[in-house]
């Protein structure tokens, strides 16, 4: 490895390490600081190619700054790349967690912060229904997906209720396997673009 | 062995869920409750608390429940089952899979799982909220109505709407959370 693409690596991981520091929230403000820092700051990628690389982070598993950061990460120095990103933007999130998780059941028993949690719990199911909301109103709704949404939704909350063990791999799994039977049918049609 | 298991486990969750953020929580939740590694009660502790830390969700839950399982180890393997997945598919599709994304096959199943998903993350909030405001989310369980977390609930839920119309744009999460920390305090104490 000569010197300069081992200058560029440390560059990408010291960046990423940044990022992953002062992402709070998670999800898409890590995009927005990932946008801001590699386009406009550091001019290592094109909109374009950033917005193309988003699309493909958000359509795949796993979390879509990781996601991103791989991407990116590949296009600018290969596989080592995406290696030094993808650890980079991870590792203040693991080293944070790390040093909570040893102290949380310290924690947890003071009074005052038990209180403060339980404010905090109805607050996250607040912030869990928006987020859902959100995704709600970006979705395509034709009938398939009303079918799909309705009954993932009564099945988990009847299974809720009842106590049947249903994985939620199911879910992901069944919609998978409907939209392709479907599409195979021509029953769902590609929107034009 | 737990070692192994916490590796697959997260491995799985890491590979399925797609949307990121909260689409990763009725995943975990479902699986961390079917390995009896939390209560439904340590599940909506952490997330209070996981919350206030920055970096992917995905990821705390991993780093956490690993080390309460089994220390260092346990949450070094869980975080990299988490991850790998995701790792390995997009430098696939970086690689030699970048055609097969615009195939409408691939599409397809791709935008099939969308809806399953925001019905997941939707009675997620659901059956959370059951649990917390009406102390039970089954119907072997009796129902207990906390009417103060109903006021906190009520609170949260004025303020970020008002915040809304009043500023024309979103109230920060955190700014909310902190909000209802105190409010719990008042409250709970």
């Amino acid at each position: 490895m000569n010197k300069e693409k081992a200058k560029g690596l440390l560059n990408l991981f010291l960046c990423m390490l940044k990022i992953g520091v002062v992402a709070f929230g998670g999800g898409y403000a890590i995009v927005a600081l990932l946008e801001t820092e590699l386009i406009t700051r550091r001019k290592w990628v094109t909109h374009d190619d950033f917005m193309d690389m988003v699309g493909i982070a958000e359509s795949t598993p796993g979390p879509i700054a990781t996601n991103t950061a791989t991407f990116v990460g590949y296009r600018l120095y290969g596989v080592l790349g995406s290696v030094a990103a993808t650890v980079g933007v991870c590792l203040p999130a693991f080293i944070l967690m790390y040093i909570v998780s040893v102290f949380y059941n310290m924690f947890k028993e003071i009074a005052i912060v038990s209180a403060a949690f339980k404010g905090i719990q109805i607050c996250v199911i607040y912030l869990i229904a928006s987020a859902g909301f959100r995704m709600f109103k970006k979705l395509k709704k034709n009938t398939f997906a009303w079918i799909v949404l309705t009954l993932t939704f009564c099945c988990m909350i009847l299974s809720s209720l009842f106590e049947w063990n249903i994985s939620t791999l199911v879910y992901v799994f069944t919609s998978a396997v409907a939209g392709f039977v479907c599409y195979m049918l021509g029953i769902v049609k590609e929107e034009q673009k | 062995m737990i070692l192994l298991e916490l590796f697959w486990v997260f491995f799985r969750v890491g590979a399925f869920t797609f949307g990121g953020g909260y689409a990763m929580v009725p995943l975990i939740s479902d699986a961390v409750l079917d390995y009896g590694w939390m209560t439904e009660a340590e599940i909506l502790n952490f997330l209070a608390m996981e919350t206030v830390i920055p970096g992917p969700i995905a990821i705390n839950m991993a780093t956490f429940i690993g080390f309460q399982r089994a220390g260092f180890i346990g949450s070094l393997l869980a975080t990299l089952g988490v991850v790998l997945p995701s790792f390995i598919v997009i430098l696939l599709i970086a690689t030699v899979l970048k055609k097969y994304m615009d195939n409408p096959k691939v599409v397809a199943v791709l935008k099939s799982i969308r809806p399953a998903v925001v019905g997941l993350i939707l009675s997620t909030a659901v059956t959370m909220g059951m649990s917390t405001l009406l102390g039970s989310k089954t119907l072997s369980q009796p129902f207990s109505i906390d009417p103060m977390s109903f006021v906190i609930f009520g609170i949260v839920i004025a303020l970020s709407f008002g915040y809304k119309k009043w500023k024309k744009k979103q109230l920060s999460s955190l700014i909310l959370i902190c909000i209802s920390a105190v409010l719990g305090i008042v409250f709970f104490m």
